[in-house]
């Protein structure tokens, strides 16, 4: 384990460095994406220039679940976004190379092509999630679990992301497939999932534990029933979920490597 | 120091209706000692790379039992990756962005091999392959020749008891090609490094190979010298004759060892 953050590590300011070598991509991008995703504020400045809550939920309450559902995203996208990237080693033959090497394909994959541009996204949800803390005022027998929350949200997006990876080992000509629950699921856990139906609730809450990455225990930290009338331990199941979907990404993992088939030549 | 025992692999290909299964490589034998230098022959296709796939542990074998410097490669793929290095001449493992000197420093990190010993190894491999100048070069910018000679120091830095080489002459001019052989002659005389490469070159087999393995069709076609690989066919002069005829009507089966 230790060395496997070594490694990570290491490779990481590799690619840094190499990536340092064109400054002008990098600064504009990451400004860029800074400025992309405070649209997505704007966005929700002007749903509450209409209408005075949201399912149920008022300004402050929908940042602070945007802001933490854009924090758990973008960290899980910087550290292990690149995982879906793997269809495209696999027709380049770069993924041979990644298997001679003595450390393991899953960190090489994962963190290739590191970049700091990424954290314009993750200061843009810092930012966000700042400003609704500081209007919600939260007391600390409630806000002790934010950083658990984040945490458990980097993990179950981090496995998605590498599900996204392990079914690329089959479906080489679609890498995009994963990106319906990788982005789709950033989106849709930007929002309190009260505004969706409830089978699509259900859905992301027992199938694809979306709803764990910051809804269930946000409505403890926000002091809420659940509209769904789900019972009120989940609010603290967000680990066990993230536990079970990473143990299946790991397996999935394994298999899609054991399965590879390699190049033509 | 390599043991391959009834291996074979098989790919299924196409879809629904028109899926079949392509046998690459099927019951597959032999044995390499350590410090041999072996030539590996083949028409393209006959299932070569993918024998140096499994044998790196790229690939898992759908049949049969390897073992490459005492690891089974499929299962202990990263304790093997210690003790052997790769070269694709068709293709660099090296990062395309770094400058070989960090290439360099990385497999150092990754391989955990002593700043020391590193230093001396890096400035042998570069005297000898004359890559001093370019270390400062992105591997992108690099000419094919100077990039392979990256890609074999890259292969040699932990200093590993099997060197496996995919096809590593291919379009490198004739004096590249004769330092190259040069290099791999020394390596395999002076450290006892065991080689093993494949090639459609003739030249690396005549100059370099004590012993030559022809694979066709997905298994082992002819084992034993060069000499003995004339020999098979008699009336023909030159050895690109003789390979050409073996591509063509089949091999003879190899003399008794």
């Amino acid at each position: 384990m230790a060395g496997t953050v070594r490694t990570y590590l290491l490779l990481a300011w590799t690619w840094l460095r190499a990536s340092a070598q064109y400054p002008g991509p990098l600064i504009t991008m990451t400004i860029g994406s800074f400025a992309v995703h405070a649209l997505d504020v704007v966005a929700i400045w002007v749903i509450f220039e209409h209408t005075r809550s949201l399912a149920g939920f008022g300004p402050a309450e929908v940042m602070f679940l945007y802001g933490t559902a854009g924090l758990s995203f973008a960290l899980g996208d910087m550290l292990f976004g690149n995982a879906d990237r793997l269809s495209h080693h696999i027709r380049t033959g770069g993924f041979d190379a990644m298997l001679i090497r003595p450390v393991g394909v899953f960190v090489q994959t994962a963190v290739d092509r590191f970049g700091v541009q990424r954290l314009g996204r993750v200061l843009q949800a810092v930012v966000v999630l700042s400003i609704a803390l500081s209007r919600l005022d939260l007391p600390w027998s409630r806000a002790w679990i934010i950083p658990p929350m984040i945490l458990c949200g980097v993990v179950i997006f981090a496995s998605i992301f590498t599900l996204g990876g392990a079914l690329q080992f089959l479906l080489t000509d679609a890498p995009e497939v994963a990106n319906a629950f990788t982005y789709g699921g950033s989106a849709l856990t930007q929002y309190p999932l009260s505004v969706y139906g409830e089978e699509l609730v259900r859905g992301v809450t027992f199938v694809i534990p979306l709803a764990f990455v910051n809804w269930q225990p946000a409505l403890f930290a926000l002091d809420r029933q659940d509209p769904f009338g789900l019972p009120s331990w989940l609010r603290f199941a967000s680990p066990l979920a993230a536990a079970v979907l990473a143990g299946a990404a790991a397996l999935a993992w394994r298999a899609g490597v054991r399965r590879y088939r390699s190049t033509g030549s | 120091m390599i043991e391959v025992d009834g291996v074979g692999r098989s790919f299924t290909v196409g879809r629904r209706r028109a899926r079949r299964t392509v046998h690459a490589v099927r019951d597959l034998s032999f044995t390499i000692e350590a410090g041999e230098f072996v030539g590996c022959l083949g028409p393209n296709g006959a299932g070569k790379s993918t024998t140096i796939k499994m044998l790196t542990g790229i690939l898992a074998p759908t049949s049969g039992r390897l073992r490459v410097a005492g690891f089974d490669p499929t299962r202990r793929r990263t304790a093997l990756a210690r003790r052997i290095g790769v070269v694709f001449g068709q293709r660099t493992t090296l990062w395309w962005d770094l400058p070989l000197r960090d290439s360099f420093q990385l497999i150092r990190h990754l391989y955990n091999v002593d700043q020391k010993v590193f230093r001396a190894r890096l400035g042998a491999l570069t005297d000898l392959l004359g890559l001093d100048e370019f270390m400062g070069t992105p591997v992108r910018q690099l000419s094919l020749g100077q990039r392979v000679r990256g890609d074999i120091t890259a292969a040699l830095l932990h200093d590993p008891a099997v060197l496996v080489l995919d096809e590593p002459t291919i379009g490198l001019d004739v004096v590249s090609k004769v330092a190259l052989r040069d290099f791999l002659r020394a390596l395999n005389a002076e450290r006892g490094t065991t080689v093993l490469l494949t090639t459609h070159d003739l030249g690396d087999v005549e100059k370099l190979c004590r012993r030559v393995m022809l694979i066709d069709h997905g298994s082992l076609a002819f084992d034993g010298t060069l000499d003995d690989l004339r020999a098979t066919v008699p009336d023909e002069r030159s050895i690109e004759d003789v390979v050409a005829r073996l591509y063509t009507e089949g091999a003879a089966p190899s003399p008794p060892s």
